[in-house]
């Protein structure tokens, strides 16, 4: 079943072409990769989802319902969250408490000024729950900005995931990071991605993540989908082979490594 | 401190810290002449003008340059309501100033909300002097400088069970206000700390640190920080109620932007990044004030250095600094 539909979707920026006519369908329940080379229009479809950039023209269907022109508050009440490239968090907040706030907020009970926010214990067990998936258990009274870089990133996936939406969109999970923790922060991520049933977006340079974790790769170029496909389509593909590494030729991603 | 309870400091020992404040507090005035006594009362009621002014600054990250609008509406509305509705209940005066600090708060709150940093500043200080312009032009209305008397003899507290009517009143009043002041103080103090300590005020502090994300996980910016605007206001007119029936007279200073001044002043000295910071302040800085004045004519001066030296060597003010060295202490003695 479809979860979401972008038709004719175009972004322009002066003579740049950010989202030019994109006509991307994620299923739901897949996990896909965005992928292209820097200025490819990746993270400025992830922004026109999430209602972080208004689009030119064009259409988002997502559940079957028009959200082209609702809020992001009406984004997320729908089902779509995302994380961000630049790690967005709450730095004089512990970690405890960002993930406990995007719990408050999608509980309603964010209004509540009444009561203090240590003593619901709902929140505080379903936070420490989280955080423990995350990896993060340990770090749970530091306050954001004293997390090392991982960690930050492994947080601001948490906060997004927190919402409990249906659709995740995740830029650049694993950006500045060392290789080695790459895999550990993509491991979290798909474990609680796939173990939850959630639907996944995500925005990767490093291809050996994106072959190995995606069920579909969609391939930006110029504002534009070049390719899209399964993992072993993409692989073999020139036209994408020459455009993320600048070289062609059967098993040109492999000689890349 | 903010940050102290956030990390677990347990809720009973907060609360047994409170309490011995608040015996000493009573029992102070036993101990010291009828002068201290009206000195600490108005550090009181300014403690509760910088906490409500520190919502919006410490909590929300909003610097208001406007905030003798709410403490000169409360003062003003309590002069009103006394001089031409023959108003005597305190009660009612309270009432009456927070719904008058309420209205103005909402407006101009709704107007500046819409702008953060420095235009929000400038805006709540343009706004401010609107008010004061009037307070000043339309003499026939407020008195012009002159102002409005408000003689405490007119009044009564607890729905007219203390007056001060007779001999030796003015000496009642001293204390019975210092008392009546202490409890709206500390019920104000309580009401404060549940609100930054609520989901409602770690809202704020979410949108303190990061205004998009904030939205992104759902958190309506604007109207977040209007709300706080408006609670910010009310308790800053509060301060400017109780303020009245002590000075005896209101006069368009305390609407004038040096007075707004004051009020980020004493919540910087005393650290707007702790949530006690504002009381300490505004106590240290009524006295600072006080003295400053009685030993030299160039007071301004001398608060203008104090200033310097405050922000250059105790950037996070007096309790965040003292919080800082007791940590260090506690860490070397270990």
């Amino acid at each position: 079943m479809t979860l979401l539909e972008t038709v004719h979707l175009k972004k322009y920026f002066g003579d740049t072409h950010a989202v030019d006519d994109v006509n991307l369908t994620i299923a739901e329940g897949e996990f896909i990769s965005v992928v292209g080379p820097n200025g490819a229009g990746k993270t400025s479809l992830c922004n026109v989802i999430s209602a972080h950039l208004i689009p030119d023209s064009g259409k988002i269907i997502f559940k079957g319902r028009d959200v082209t022109h609702s809020s992001v508050i009406e984004r997320l009440k729908a089902g779509i969250a995302r994380s961000f490239q630049l790690v967005n968090l709450f730095d004089d907040l512990t970690a405890f408490d960002n993930v406990a706030l995007a719990i408050f907020s999608r509980e309603g009970k964010i209004r509540n000024m009444a009561a203090l926010a240590h003593r619901d214990r709902e929140v505080a067990i379903e936070a420490d729950t989280i955080l423990d998936q995350f990896g993060l258990a340990s770090k749970r009274n530091e306050p954001a900005r004293s997390l090392a870089q991982g960690e930050r990133k492994l947080l601001d996936v948490a906060l997004a995931y927190a919402l409990r939406p249906r659709l995740l969109f995740l830029d650049e999970p694993t950006s500045g990071v060392s290789t080695r923790e790459k895999d550990k922060i993509m491991d979290i991520i798909a474990s609680v991605v796939r173990g939850e049933g959630i639907t996944a977006a995500i925005i990767e340079h490093d291809m050996d993540v994106v072959f190995k974790y995606s069920d579909r790769i969609v391939v930006m170029h110029q504002g534009a989908i070049l390719a899209q496909g399964a993992p072993d389509a993409i692989r073999n593909n020139d036209d994408v082979a020459m455009v993320l590494l600048g070289s062609s030729g059967p098993d040109a991603f492999s000689r890349k490594e | 401190m903010a940050m102290a309870t956030a990390t677990g400091t347990p809720i009973w020992r907060i609360t047994m810290g409170a309490a011995i404040i608040l015996v000493i507090l009573a029992i102070l005035p036993q101990l010291v002449d009828a002068y201290q006594t009206v000195l600490l009362t108005y550090g009181l009621i300014m403690a509760i003008a910088a906490l409500g002014f520190n919502l919006l600054l410490g909590y929300t990250g909003l610097l208001s340059f406007g905030h003798s609008a709410y403490f000169g509406t409360g003062a003003y509305t309590v002069a009103f309501i006394t001089r031409d509705f023959g108003v005597h209940s305190m009660e009612l005066c309270i009432v009456g100033g927070m719904l008058g600090t309420l209205i103005i708060a909402a407006i101009f709150g709704f107007v500046c909300v819409r702008h953060t940093r420095i235009f929000f500043g400038i805006l709540t200080l343009a706004l401010s002097q609107v008010l004061w312009s009037l307070a000043f032009k339309f003499f026939w209305v407020t008195g012009g400088t002159d102002g409005i008397r408000i003689p405490y003899a007119n009044l009564s507290l607890v729905g007219g069970l203390v007056d001060f009517k007779g001999a030796g009143s003015f000496h009642r009043f001293i204390y019975a206000y210092y008392y009546y002041v202490l409890v709206v103080f500390a019920v104000s103090t309580i009401i404060m700390w549940v609100i930054a300590h609520s989901p409602f005020g770690k809202a704020l502090q979410a949108i303190r640190d990061n205004e998009t994300r904030a939205r992104f996980v759902g958190i309506s910016v604007r109207r977040y920080r209007w709300i706080a605007f408006m609670i910010s206001g009310i308790f800053t007119g509060l301060s400017g109620i109780l303020w009245v029936p002590l000075n005896g007279l209101t006069t368009p200073d305390i609407l004038y932007w040096p007075f707004s001044g004051e009020i980020v002043f004493m919540t910087v000295l005393g650290g707007f990044r702790s949530f006690s910071g504002p009381i300490v302040g505004a106590i240290a800085f009524n006295y600072l004030k006080t003295y400053a004045i009685a030993s030299t004519e160039y007071w301004q001066l001398l608060l203008g250095v104090v200033l310097v030296v405050l922000v250059m060597a105790l950037p996070a003010g007096i309790v965040g600094t003292t919080a800082r060295l007791a940590a260090k202490l506690g860490r070397w003695t270990k």
